[in-house]
């Protein structure tokens, strides 16, 4: 049997499943939506960003607050504090943002895109952007803007650094992220550093993907304290 | 994976077999109610979550009823955006595209992250009756994979192997399957999850052919989205040039937007997390990131005959949250591997006799798998009244009747050696066929949760498994009477409706306009 008789088969069993209760285009109103748009107030940009930062930090991120004059220092803290020698930043990554690590003597990786995964295995650290963050969830979202490149190249790499930008890239919940993206775009929603509980339910966190997940909050409120 | 579901026993001696393993019950026990616990608390943070539960099982009724035209939309989609769709009507059929698929690549071998559908279609051994070698890389199925061994729960397939166990099967297998364990291994869980990464990532690194399933399907965008913990599945996702993803044609959602329902639904629901940590979002191929080639394999193998139950339907709203089967003492006291197929617990009690018919002893015994305690009914985040099939199904064993049989209508007799079963079937189909009754002892159990008796008597085979089992504690309200509640002067749930020829006149005027 060739695959275009099966698609007519499937089609033809499930028109006749449906005979006369449905079938074909959908008619009348679609379901009610009497869901909440957002479980939190949406109406204060530093309650949602405190909200973020405890739910990045509930699920092992661990959350740094800077200004735009702070953010080449801090990053170059964090690479360092890692011991990364080389660190991989999508083309759209402005330059600045990795000066002082540059100034360091941390190698900004060229020509990313070339890279075997192999190659990237090699990398010791990833510096992006991001699309958006889901306050509710502490969820990052990355949809392969120039800031933030391929998907590859924050999978392989052990050690992310990810900048949200206060207060434009914070939704308070799902149902606010998602008309703010495009599916069109492949995209990767990022909660946490990966994890397991598949051993006696015992959760450890870094499998596969980057084992060390840093949030960067850039802007904003100056952070308490 | 060599193990095979097929020839299982049928379920009540599969159970008193596994129930006879006190580690297993242990491990079980502890998973589960670990589990059910940390999602209680995960959705009582959401105060609408009935709604959302309401509205994904809105969207999963009005999507089946429209199959064909979403199934049609979805395919336009994913070709449009570079993909390639195949239609497979049953597994021999699924597994004999993917295997043409991996060999036209002129590869011998596959990473593969974990998928239901295409343990439902047994494609491991077909693919290595062809000589390719799939490897598993979720570490719960890396270790099935590596214990030659079958799943045994939907989240945690390996939750019946304890860490010494897992530290054994890594020392002696993992040299056979490719990178050693590391010297010296230890049975913490935080070693041996590294050993897997070493193991796996070398697998990942070399890959050029990846099999997939997917969560959910977006019929006017054509994506395909996959909810992970790991990161095995973006590996697989991202990093092989040529992907093929084997989904389940109820997977299909019409829009974009009913992610926002079904994303706040699920990780809740199965993982107890307000998202799992990755889930990834591909729409066909994009040029220089991810595979180049993706391959879409739609897999009936009795889906459209479950479509053709108006009552057995509902079950193919199931995003396989496994949240019922933590809640069930059955599955509890049985484990996974009693229930003989990929879907194990109440959702496999109600679905695989529906995929694979109940001609076989050990389909036919899984309806009466139950207590019909209603826990399931109860957390299932797409409102399957899964006790409501339960009953459908028994009588159709006990009674035989019209079924389809792939997209045959067909009428089968009933089944014999079943007398206990039947007796069972009276005494449960007396209070189904009294829906008032049924609700007032809901109600009542509801109310007097401390009264309900701690051991439920069952007749018939149902004894086997009640004797010793402790009930979980039941909801304070059950869903039927908050749906009565909250939408009970609004249009039932699509399919959920209780069957006409069963209702009374009573039942009629609850039910509002039948769908
Ligand atoms: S039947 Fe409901 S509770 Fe069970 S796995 Fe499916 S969606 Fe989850």
């Amino acid at each position: 049997m060739t695959g275009a008789d099966s698609r007519s088969v499937v089609l033809a069993r499930i028109r006749r499943a449906l005979h006369g209760e449905g079938g074909g285009p959908p008619e009348g109103p679609a379901p009610a939506r009497d869901y909440l748009p957002a479980h939190t107030a949406e109406d204060d940009p530093a309650a949602l960003a405190d909200l973020l930062a405890e739910n990045l930090a509930d699920y092992r991120a661990l959350v740094h607050r800077c200004t735009a004059d702070g953010l080449p220092g801090l990053v170059a803290r964090l690479l360092t504090a890692r011991g990364a020698r080389t660190v991989l930043a999508p083309p759209g990554v402005p330059g600045d943002w990795l000066a002082a690590a540059t100034a360091a003597g941390i190698t900004r990786v060229p020509a990313p895109g070339a890279l075997t995964a192999r190659e990237l295995d090699a990398v010791d650290s990833v510096l992006t952007g991001c699309a958006l963050a889901i306050a509710e969830t502490g969820t990052l979202v990355l949809d392969g803007s120039p800031d933030q490149g391929l998907r590859r190249f924050t999978l392989v790499p052990d050690h992310h650094i990810c900048v949200v930008r206060l207060p434009e890239q914070v939704v308070a919940s799902v149902p606010r992220a998602l008309p703010r993206l495009d599916p069109a775009r492949p995209q990767t929603w990022i909660s946490g550093p990966s994890a397991t509980s598949d051993i006696e339910l015992d959760r450890v966190e870094g499998v596969h993907g980057p084992r060390t997940l840093e949030v960067v909050l850039l802007g904003g409120a100056a952070p308490p304290g | 994976m060599s193990g095979t579901f097929l020839g299982m026993p049928a379920f009540p001696r599969a159970a008193a077999e596994s129930t006879g393993d006190a580690r297993l019950r242990a491990n079980l026990r502890h998973a589960t109610r670990t589990i059910r616990d940390k999602r209680a608390r995960a959705v009582a943070e959401l105060p609408d979550w009935q709604r959302l539960r309401a509205a994904g099982a809105a969207v999963k009724d009005r999507t089946l009823r429209h199959l064909d035209h979403y199934l049609e939309q979805l395919e336009r989609a994913v070709t449009e955006a570079g993909g390639t769709v195949h239609w497979a009507a049953d597994a021999a059929e699924a597994n004999r595209i993917v295997t043409g698929l991996v060999l036209a690549t002129g590869e011998r071998e596959a990473v593969k992250v974990k998928s239901m559908a295409t343990q439902e279609t047994g494609l491991n051994a077909a693919l290595e009756k062809a000589g390719i070698r799939a490897y598993e890389t979720d570490l719960a199925e890396l270790i099935v994979q590596l214990g030659d061994d079958l799943p045994s729960h939907i989240l945690v397939p390996a939750i019946h192997r304890n860490r010494g166990e897992i530290r054994d099967i890594f020392r002696e297998r993992m040299g056979q399957w490719g990178r050693p364990a590391p010297d010296g291994l230890t049975d913490r869980p935080a070693e041996l999850a590294e050993a897997a990464r070493l193991h796996l990532r070398e697998k990942f690194l070399r890959a050029r052919v990846a099999i997939s399933g997917a969560n959910f399907m977006v019929a006017e965008t054509g994506t395909l989205v996959v909810v992970e913990s790991e990161g095995n599945g973006r590996m697989c996702l991202t990093l092989p040039e040529t992907l093929i993803s084997v989904v389940g044609i109820e997977k299909v959602v019409p829009t974009w937007q009913d992610l926002e329902i079904f994303l706040q639904l699920l990780p809740r629901s199965s993982t107890a997390e307000r998202m799992n940590p990755y889930t990834s979002m591909w729409t066909g191929t994009t040029d220089g990131d991810g595979p180049r080639d993706f391959h879409l394999v739609l897999l009936d193998n009795g889906r459209t005959d479950a479509l053709a139950d108006a009552v057995g339907r509902q079950a193919l709203r199931c995003i396989r949250c496994s949240a019922c089967l933590n809640v069930c003492p059955v599955y509890e006291r049985a484990g996974g591997h009693a229930y003989g197929s990929a879907y194990p617990g109440p959702i496999g009690a109600i679905l695989t006799p529906q995929l694979r018919g109940v001609t076989s002893p050990l389909d036919a015994s899984l309806p009466y798998a139950s207590s019909l305690c209603g826990a399931c009914y109860d957390v299932c985040p797409v409102a399957i009244n899964i006790p409501e099939v339960l009953v459908h199904l028994r009588e159709r064993v006990v009674e035989g009747g019209e079924v389809t049989v792939r997209g045959t209508r067909t009428r089968i007799r009933p089944a014999r050696g079943h007398a206990a079963e039947r007796a069972a079937m009276r005494a449960a189909g007396w209070a189904f066929g009294h829906p008032r009754l049924l609700r007032a002892g809901q109600r009542l159990a509801g109310r007097a949760r401390r009264l309900q008796p701690r051991r439920l008597p069952l007749p018939g085979p149902g004894r086997a498994w009640s004797a010793t089992r402790d009930l979980p504690p039941l909801p304070a309200e059950p869903f039927r009477d908050w749906w009565q509640r909250t939408r009970g002067d609004r249009q039932a749930p699509e399919g959920r409706a209780d069957r006409a020829d069963r209702a009374g006149p009573e039942e009629e005027r609850e039910r509002g306009e039948s769908p």
